[in-house]
């Protein structure tokens, strides 16, 4: 009416349509010009749309409608027929969160209510305390009159909930309390209404009202704490969308504007000032600044980063100020993935809750089943009054069950777990990674890159049969300049420092973990392992003696010859990471067996083993065999039983290696494809997280086993007390009303108990 | 025993008949071949509906619309997709699956309390196989 007014109104004054607006949709499902035309007419269709453009390569709809006549939903509609779909801009997070804080505040108020009335009605009507009641609070009509808007007001959700599960014949801890709570207020209305009828069955006309209003007032206030306290479990996720940026300052034509962060593209220059958060990841073109990157990393040292450096979009900038150009944006960003890595944590399922899911599948029917028995029995075995026994055994029953526990019982474990170890780094990528990571019993180090900085240094050049050092090294870097090996880099870094020019390379060949050949004018270069040189028939045995004397201190020697004479030897070394040492005496704390693996020769594996504390070295390892040794250490029975082998390396080189362990741990940054391999990716790079995980599964998984525990133990052992089973041999019974005490205490100490994962130490 | 008492006990065990016949013996819904690329399922009481066919390797978006207050349907989970999504009530809320294997993949409120099924089928061999 009131939208028909004020189009009327419009028409009748002439003034533009102020109802027009104009908005974008994203249409999901397009994928040529065809789908274009077909959305577009779909949407000029629609009443109320003055004009839709589609365009393909944004797959976003401008549409231009009426908000008078048209609705967003209709726009949906629309298009749901054609076959795509228009997707609607959900509710923000800060929406959302304003919409449970009403939602906690209407269940707050109708605890106060139920409660309040409860706590009047059983001042009528429990025995003893009544005497103290005014004589008005006694008469059961003023009773069912207060009962009545609780039954029926606070408790309107249980039935909202009840009747539509009914329809589709499915049951749910709303109808347990649904029936329970009207089983008492019907009776009780009932007495109130024939008083004489029930004395006639020679019963106490006396109703239950409180029991119906306070069960649901107690029940309602389990909720309350439970929601309160279910926030709390989702507070990682909520913290990591609270880090992003909301604008950035770009550089335009010379002159700085900010904008929102959703309008920054790639190849944007952006101005980070000194305490201002880096909106999204990129490239430093100029300056230099110390970045605190510990809400990403968990490290808490600032990084120190200049020209060329790449930092990470929601990091705080400290005390430089820099320009830099943006490489990724919106979905892409490291903070994005994360997110969504973590998301999708969560919404995994671990194999332990398989036991939980199939027991709560049958329980509410089950619950009601025995319900039905419990009254049956009391009825006829019972002692008189017969039927009140049976009726409030019944209600006890139905009301202390406990189906939501159950439910809660893992996956509030799982959330806070992931969302802790996401606060410190430690990226798991489902709840199964983070249940095997329990068992790990043997953990699989790559060296290079790993356990060293993968940034290996040129330490010595030997030439050799009358070759010159500058000779060799130019050769050497010549030929390395191709590869993509770590020790290239260090060999063509050194040559650029020492300022030795390089020569074109023909025929280059890399041979994988062996060296690479090629052609320099008209000489013949090889340059790689002994293994190389067995393999091209070339005699090193008299510098042999040399290689091993590099090779005991750690050091990876490479032989070069030119035209199938050796010339020389050059010795890179790695340098161990600062927490290399730590990390594995963390893990053989635990008493897990650490193995290292390499393609390095035995006595520079050796060197570095022993530096960090490893005893189980596998050496002169082809890539492509890691794999195999991986597959073989899970089969070798250090208990016997097969071991849970976790590989940590890079997550590039390593990745059939990762695959293969039963926990795969990339040593990542984020951004890499390490994520997509990894079953954990530790993004702050510190080798004492590979323990911290682990620990972190051990904790949650006891975490979810003492929820469990629980919930089935409460269910259990408190049904059948409900149902009397104690009456005969203690004359126990149990009140509904403190049946509901319990109810509401289960779930919520399940949840408690998962929110205490948060404070451990990992 | 007395009349009352042979009532009750038929009324007992009646009741424990029809319960387990309406909850445990039902039979499980046709599926919803979703021939569009998105399907609009009501969350009230369940699902509804509550079995879906898609097609495997194919972008489907389920567009859930959550009219029940029930705090045990706030939330649903698709944990073979790996998505844990907040229904806020009356609004429409999208997620995006795309299958890479067939089979049949349970999804369910919460709390574990309420279930639904997406068959997700390979329309390549099923054209072969017709």
């Amino acid at each position: 009416m009131e939208r028909l007014l004020s189009k009327i109104l419009r028409e009748i004054e002439g003034l533009p349509n102020m109802a027009e607006v104009k908005k974008s949709f994203p249409i999901k499902g397009m994928h040529c010009a065809s789908c274009v035309r077909v959305t577009e007419r779909a949407l000029k269709k629609t009443p109320g749309v003055k004009d839709a453009v589609v365009n393909l390569a944004t797959s976003k709809a401008t549409v231009t409608f009426d908000k008078d006549n048209c609705t967003e939903e209709q726009l949906a509609d629309s298009i749901a027929k054609t076959g795509y779909t228009l997707e609607l801009e959900e509710k923000s997070e800060e929406a959302i969160q304003k919409e449970k804080k009403k939602e906690l505040q209407t269940l707050r108020n109708k605890v106060m209510v139920s409660l309040g009335l409860g706590a009047i009605i059983l001042w009528g009507s429990f025995p003893g305390l009544m005497n103290t009641a005014p004589e008005f609070l006694k008469n059961f009509w003023v009773q069912l009159l207060l009962a009545t808007p609780v039954q029926f007001w606070a408790g309107f959700e249980f039935y909202c909930a009840t009747i539509p599960a009914l329809k589709h014949r499915t049951a749910n801890m709303d109808t347990l309390v649904a029936l329970g709570t009207t089983v008492a207020y019907i009776y009780s209305a009932f007495v109130t209404f024939f008083p004489n009828v029930v004395m006639n069955l020679g019963l106490d006309a006396m109703p239950y009202f409180d029991v119906a209003v306070i069960v649901i007032g107690l029940i309602l206030l389990g909720r309350y704490f439970e929601a309160k306290a279910k926030a709390g479990t989702s507070q990682a996720i909520k913290k990591l969308i609270g880090l992003q940026a909301k604008t950035a300052r770009i550089i335009r034509e010379g002159k700085e504007i900010d904008l929102p962060i959703e309008q920054v593209g790639i190849g944007d220059i952006i101005r980070v000032r000194p305490g201002e958060k880096i909106p999204v990841d990129g490239e430093i073109l100029e300056g230099e600044s110390s970045i605190d990157e510990s809400m990403i990393t968990g490290e808490s040292i600032p990084v120190d980063k200049a020209k060329g450096d790449m930092v990470v979009g929601a990091t705080m900038n400290k005390s430089g100020s820099f320009t830099y150009k943006a490489t990724k944006v919106g979905s892409d960003t490291m903070l994005a993935q994360i997110i969504k890595l973590v998301e999708e944590a969560q919404g995994s399922k671990a194999p332990i809750q398989r036991l939980a899911d199939t027991v709560s599948s049958y329980f509410v029917p089950i619950v009601i089943m025995l319900a039905f028995l419990t009254f049956g029995v009391w009825y006829i075995f019972g002692p008189n009054p017969a039927f009140l026994f049976a009726m409030l055994n019944t209600v006890a029953v139905l009301i202390i069950a406990c189906p939501c526990a159950m439910g809660l019982a893992t996956p509030t474990a799982i959330m806070v777990g992931t969302g802790k170890g996401a606060e410190h780094g430690i990226l798991i990528k489902d709840a199964e990674s983070l249940e095997i990571a329990n068992k790990i019993n043997t953990v699989v180090f790559d060296k290079t890159g790993t356990l060293t900085k993968g940034k290996p240094e040129v330490t010595d050049i030997i030439p050799l049969n009358n070759a010159k050092k500058e000779e060799v090294l130019k050769l050497a870097a010549s030929i390395e300049k191709g590869s993509e090996h770590s020790l290239a880099e260090a060999i063509v870094k050194y040559a650029d420092e020492q300022k030795v020019s390089t020569n074109t390379v023909s025929k280059f060949q890399a041979i994988a973990g062996h060296g690479v050949t090629g052609v320099i004018g008209n000489k013949k270069l090889f340059f790689g392992n002994r293994r190389l040189m067995d393999r091209k028939k070339i005699d090193y045995k008299y510098v042999t003696e040399q290689i091993n004397k590099l090779e005991s201190e750690g050091k990876t020697v490479m032989l070069l010859t030119v035209d199938g004479k050796l010339a020389g030897l050059v010795a890179v070394a790695d340098t161990i990471k600062d927490t290399a040492k730590e990390g594995v005496a963390a893990l053989r704390q635990k008493g897990i067996e650490v193995v290292m693996i390499t393609g390095d020769n035995e006595r520079t594996a050796q060197a570095i083993a022993k530096e960090v504390g490893i005893k189980k070295v596998y050496a002169e390892v082809l890539p492509q065999d890691k794999e195999k040794i991986v597959r073989q250490l899970q089969t070798t029975s250090y208990n016997l039983k097969p071991n849970v082998v976790a590989m940590v390396g890079d997550g590039i080189n390593d990745a059939p290696a990762l695959a293969a362990a039963d926990i795969g741990i990339a040593m990542g940054t984020g951004t890499d494809v390490a994520i997509e391999a990894a079953d954990i990716t530790l993004i702050n790079k510190d080798l004492r997280s590979v323990a911290s995980a682990i620990e972190l599964s051990k904790k949650t998984m006891r975490t979810i086993k003492m929820n469990l525990v629980w919930a089935f133990g409460y269910n259990i052992i408190l049904i059948p007390i409900a149902m009397g089973v104690l009456y005969p041999f203690t004359g126990m019974l149990l009140n509904p009303i403190f049946a509901s005490v319990a109810m509401a205490l289960s779930s919520i100490s399940v949840v408690s108990n998962s929110l205490l994962l948060k404070k451990v130490n990992i | 025993m007395e009349i009352n008492k042979l009532l009750v006990s038929l009324f007992s065990l009646g009741g424990m008949a029809f319960t387990y016949w309406f909850f445990l013996m039902k039979k499980d819904e046709e599926a919803v071949v979703v021939k569009t690329n998105s399907i609009d399922i009501m969350v009230e009481g369940g699902y509804s509906p509550s079995v879906i066919s898609i097609p495997k390797g194919k972008p489907t978006t389920l567009i859930f619309n959550r009219k029940d207050p029930s705090a045990c349907l706030e939330e649903v989970i698709l944990s073979d997709f790996k998505v844990r999504k907040y229904l806020p009530l009356n609004q429409k809320i999208s997620i995006t699956i795309t299958p890479q294997k067939e089979g049949t993949f349970d999804y369910s409120c919460g709390m574990n309390m309420f279930h639904g099924k997406i068959i997700v089928e390979d329309p390549e061999r099923n054209r072969r196989v017709t």
